[in-house]
Protein backbone atom coordinates (compact mmCIF):
# COMPACT_ATOMS: atom_id res chain seq x y z
CA UNK A 1 0.00 0.00 0.00
CA UNK A 2 1.46 3.40 -0.90
CA UNK A 3 2.38 5.71 1.95
CA UNK A 4 0.46 8.99 2.10
CA UNK A 5 1.46 12.41 3.37
CA UNK A 6 -1.56 12.32 5.71
CA UNK A 7 -0.37 9.06 7.24
CA UNK A 8 3.11 10.47 7.88
CA UNK A 9 1.67 13.69 9.30
CA UNK A 10 -0.50 11.69 11.69
CA UNK A 11 2.42 9.52 12.82
CA UNK A 12 4.63 12.54 13.49
CA UNK A 13 1.89 14.58 15.15
CA UNK A 14 1.06 11.75 17.56
CA UNK A 15 4.69 10.93 18.33
CA UNK A 16 6.68 11.59 21.49
CA UNK A 17 8.22 14.62 19.72
CA UNK A 18 4.90 16.40 20.36
CA UNK A 19 5.54 18.76 17.46
CA UNK A 20 3.99 22.20 17.30
CA UNK A 21 3.85 21.98 13.57
CA UNK A 22 4.12 19.20 11.01
CA UNK A 23 4.04 19.70 7.29
CA UNK A 24 4.50 16.76 4.93
CA UNK A 25 4.37 17.25 1.18
CA UNK A 26 4.24 14.39 -1.32
CA UNK A 27 6.77 15.35 -3.99
CA UNK A 28 6.40 12.12 -5.93
CA UNK A 29 3.39 13.27 -7.97
CA UNK A 30 1.26 10.89 -5.95
CA UNK A 31 3.11 7.58 -6.21
CA UNK A 32 3.77 7.83 -2.48
CA UNK A 33 7.49 7.27 -2.40
CA UNK A 34 8.97 10.73 -2.08
CA UNK A 35 8.23 13.31 0.60
CA UNK A 36 9.43 16.58 2.03
CA UNK A 37 8.70 17.36 5.64
CA UNK A 38 9.00 20.21 8.11
CA UNK A 39 8.79 19.27 11.77
CA UNK A 40 8.80 21.97 14.44
CA UNK A 41 9.27 20.64 17.95
CA UNK A 42 10.60 21.94 21.25
CA UNK A 43 12.05 18.45 21.73
CA UNK A 44 14.72 19.41 19.15
CA UNK A 45 16.05 22.12 21.43
CA UNK A 46 19.61 21.29 22.40
CA UNK A 47 19.82 18.44 19.90
CA UNK A 48 22.28 18.36 17.00
CA UNK A 49 21.03 18.10 13.43
CA UNK A 50 21.88 14.41 13.19
CA UNK A 51 20.03 13.52 16.39
CA UNK A 52 16.99 15.53 15.29
CA UNK A 53 16.82 13.64 12.01
CA UNK A 54 17.38 10.33 13.79
CA UNK A 55 14.44 11.12 16.07
CA UNK A 56 12.20 11.73 13.05
CA UNK A 57 13.50 8.61 11.30
CA UNK A 58 12.62 6.56 14.38
CA UNK A 59 9.01 7.76 14.26
CA UNK A 60 8.55 6.89 10.60
CA UNK A 61 10.72 3.74 10.58
CA UNK A 62 7.87 1.48 9.46
CA UNK A 63 6.56 3.46 6.43
CA UNK A 64 10.15 4.42 5.63
CA UNK A 65 10.71 0.90 4.34
CA UNK A 66 8.39 1.69 1.44
CA UNK A 67 9.59 5.26 0.87
CA UNK A 68 12.25 6.07 -1.69
CA UNK A 69 13.13 9.52 -0.44
CA UNK A 70 12.33 11.53 2.65
CA UNK A 71 13.77 15.00 2.96
CA UNK A 72 13.28 16.97 6.15
CA UNK A 73 13.74 20.22 8.01
CA UNK A 74 13.82 19.89 11.77
CA UNK A 75 13.26 23.16 13.56
CA UNK A 76 12.69 24.27 17.10
CA UNK A 77 9.88 26.79 17.78
CA UNK A 78 12.63 29.41 18.20
CA UNK A 79 13.82 28.92 14.61
CA UNK A 80 14.10 32.18 12.71
CA UNK A 81 13.09 34.35 15.66
CA UNK A 82 16.51 35.91 16.23
CA UNK B 1 9.26 -65.64 -2.75
CA UNK B 2 8.31 -63.05 -5.32
CA UNK B 3 6.01 -61.35 -2.81
CA UNK B 4 8.79 -61.15 -0.23
CA UNK B 5 11.15 -59.63 -2.74
CA UNK B 6 8.69 -56.95 -3.81
CA UNK B 7 7.93 -56.12 -0.16
CA UNK B 8 11.65 -55.71 0.43
CA UNK B 9 11.94 -53.38 -2.54
CA UNK B 10 9.01 -51.39 -1.25
CA UNK B 11 10.55 -51.15 2.22
CA UNK B 12 13.89 -50.06 0.80
CA UNK B 13 12.43 -47.47 -1.51
CA UNK B 14 10.27 -45.94 1.20
CA UNK B 15 13.29 -45.74 3.49
CA UNK B 16 15.21 -44.04 0.71
CA UNK B 17 12.31 -41.69 0.14
CA UNK B 18 12.32 -40.78 3.80
CA UNK B 19 16.00 -40.03 3.83
CA UNK B 20 16.24 -38.27 0.50
CA UNK B 21 14.96 -34.81 1.49
CA UNK B 22 17.59 -34.50 4.20
CA UNK B 23 20.56 -34.96 1.92
CA UNK B 24 20.17 -32.01 -0.47
CA UNK B 25 19.16 -29.68 2.34
CA UNK B 26 22.26 -30.36 4.39
CA UNK B 27 24.55 -30.10 1.37
CA UNK B 28 23.00 -26.74 0.47
CA UNK B 29 23.60 -25.56 3.98
CA UNK B 30 27.24 -26.57 3.75
CA UNK B 31 27.81 -24.87 0.40
CA UNK B 32 26.68 -21.29 1.06
CA UNK B 33 27.79 -19.47 4.22
CA UNK B 34 25.00 -18.54 6.61
CA UNK B 35 23.75 -14.95 6.11
CA UNK B 36 25.27 -13.84 9.38
CA UNK B 37 28.78 -14.66 8.12
CA UNK B 38 28.20 -12.70 4.91
CA UNK B 39 26.87 -9.81 6.97
CA UNK B 40 29.93 -9.90 9.20
CA UNK B 41 32.22 -9.81 6.17
CA UNK B 42 30.31 -6.86 4.71
CA UNK B 43 30.53 -5.06 8.04
CA UNK B 44 34.32 -5.51 8.02
CA UNK B 45 34.55 -4.17 4.46
CA UNK B 46 32.43 -1.14 5.36
CA UNK B 47 34.47 -0.40 8.48
CA UNK B 48 37.72 -0.63 6.54
CA UNK B 49 36.44 1.73 3.84
CA UNK B 50 35.36 4.26 6.45
CA UNK B 51 38.69 4.03 8.27
CA UNK B 52 40.75 4.32 5.06
CA UNK B 53 39.01 7.36 3.58
CA UNK B 54 38.88 10.72 5.31
CA UNK B 55 35.90 11.92 3.34
CA UNK B 56 33.73 9.13 1.99
CA UNK B 57 30.32 9.19 0.35
CA UNK B 58 28.16 6.09 -0.09
CA UNK B 59 26.01 7.06 -3.07
CA UNK B 60 24.01 5.93 -6.07
CA UNK B 61 26.30 6.14 -9.08
CA UNK B 62 29.71 7.77 -8.92
CA UNK B 63 31.32 11.22 -8.85
CA UNK B 64 31.25 11.53 -12.64
CA UNK B 65 27.76 10.17 -13.07
CA UNK B 66 25.51 10.32 -10.01
CA UNK B 67 22.32 8.31 -10.53
CA UNK B 68 20.02 10.12 -8.13
CA UNK B 69 19.36 13.79 -7.43
CA UNK B 70 20.20 13.46 -3.75
CA UNK B 71 23.51 11.77 -4.48
CA UNK B 72 24.24 14.44 -7.08
CA UNK B 73 23.64 17.22 -4.53
CA UNK B 74 25.91 15.48 -2.03
CA UNK B 75 28.68 15.19 -4.64
CA UNK B 76 28.42 18.88 -5.58
CA UNK B 77 28.66 19.94 -1.94
CA UNK B 78 31.60 17.65 -1.13
CA UNK B 79 33.40 18.78 -4.29
CA UNK B 80 33.11 22.41 -3.26
CA UNK B 81 34.12 21.83 0.34
CA UNK B 82 37.05 19.48 -0.31
CA UNK B 83 38.41 21.69 -3.08
CA UNK B 84 38.62 24.68 -0.81
CA UNK B 85 40.18 22.54 1.93
CA UNK B 86 42.75 21.25 -0.57
CA UNK B 87 41.83 17.59 -0.20
CA UNK B 88 39.83 14.98 -2.06
CA UNK B 89 36.84 12.75 -1.36
CA UNK B 90 36.03 9.19 -2.31
CA UNK B 91 32.72 7.65 -3.30
CA UNK B 92 31.30 4.15 -3.19
CA UNK B 93 28.53 3.16 -5.58
CA UNK B 94 25.95 1.18 -3.61
CA UNK B 95 24.08 0.29 -6.82
CA UNK B 96 27.01 -1.95 -7.71
CA UNK B 97 26.99 -3.83 -4.40
CA UNK B 98 23.76 -4.80 -2.71
CA UNK B 99 25.51 -6.16 0.40
CA UNK B 100 27.04 -2.74 1.07
CA UNK B 101 23.80 -0.99 0.13
CA UNK B 102 21.91 -2.85 2.86
CA UNK B 103 24.90 -3.09 5.21
CA UNK B 104 25.59 0.64 5.35
CA UNK B 105 21.98 1.36 6.34
CA UNK B 106 22.40 -0.94 9.31
CA UNK B 107 25.88 0.29 10.13
CA UNK B 108 24.86 3.96 10.26
CA UNK B 109 21.36 3.21 11.53
CA UNK B 110 20.23 5.46 8.69
CA UNK B 111 17.56 4.44 6.18
CA UNK B 112 18.59 6.27 3.01
CA UNK B 113 21.41 6.87 0.53
CA UNK B 114 23.58 9.02 0.19
CA UNK B 115 25.50 8.75 3.45
CA UNK B 116 28.61 10.74 4.23
CA UNK B 117 31.45 9.81 6.57
CA UNK B 118 34.18 12.25 7.62
CA UNK B 119 37.16 11.14 9.70
CA UNK B 120 35.46 7.84 10.47
CA UNK B 121 32.30 9.46 11.72
CA UNK B 122 28.82 9.35 10.23
CA UNK B 123 27.82 12.88 9.24
CA UNK B 124 24.41 12.29 7.69
CA UNK B 125 22.51 12.26 4.42
CA UNK B 126 21.77 14.88 1.80
CA UNK B 127 19.65 17.14 4.04
CA UNK B 128 22.36 17.35 6.67
CA UNK B 129 25.08 18.03 4.11
CA UNK B 130 23.03 20.92 2.74
CA UNK B 131 22.41 22.43 6.17
CA UNK B 132 25.98 21.93 7.34
CA UNK B 133 27.29 23.37 4.09
CA UNK B 134 25.16 26.46 4.58
CA UNK B 135 26.11 27.01 8.21
CA UNK B 136 29.81 26.36 7.65
CA UNK B 137 30.05 23.28 9.89
CA UNK B 138 30.89 21.00 6.98
CA UNK B 139 33.82 23.12 5.79
CA UNK B 140 35.14 23.11 9.34
CA UNK B 141 34.90 19.31 9.61
CA UNK B 142 36.58 18.74 6.26
CA UNK B 143 39.38 21.19 7.01
CA UNK B 144 40.00 19.43 10.31
CA UNK B 145 40.01 16.03 8.61
CA UNK B 146 42.39 17.28 5.91
CA UNK B 147 44.82 18.64 8.50
CA UNK B 148 44.83 15.52 10.67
Amino acid sequence: MPVTAAELTELLTGSSLVPEHVEVVDTSDGCGSKFEAIVVSAAFDGMGLLDRQRAVNDVIAEPMKAIHAFSMKTWTPKHGID
Amino acid sequence: MKAVASMLVLALSSAAALQLPQTPASSVRRRSPPPSLNEAMTKDRIEKMIADNKVLLFMKGDKIQPQCGFSNTAVMILKAVTESAGCDFQTFNVLADNDVREGIKKHSNWPTIPQCYIDGEFVGGCDLLIEMYQNGELAEMVEKAAAS
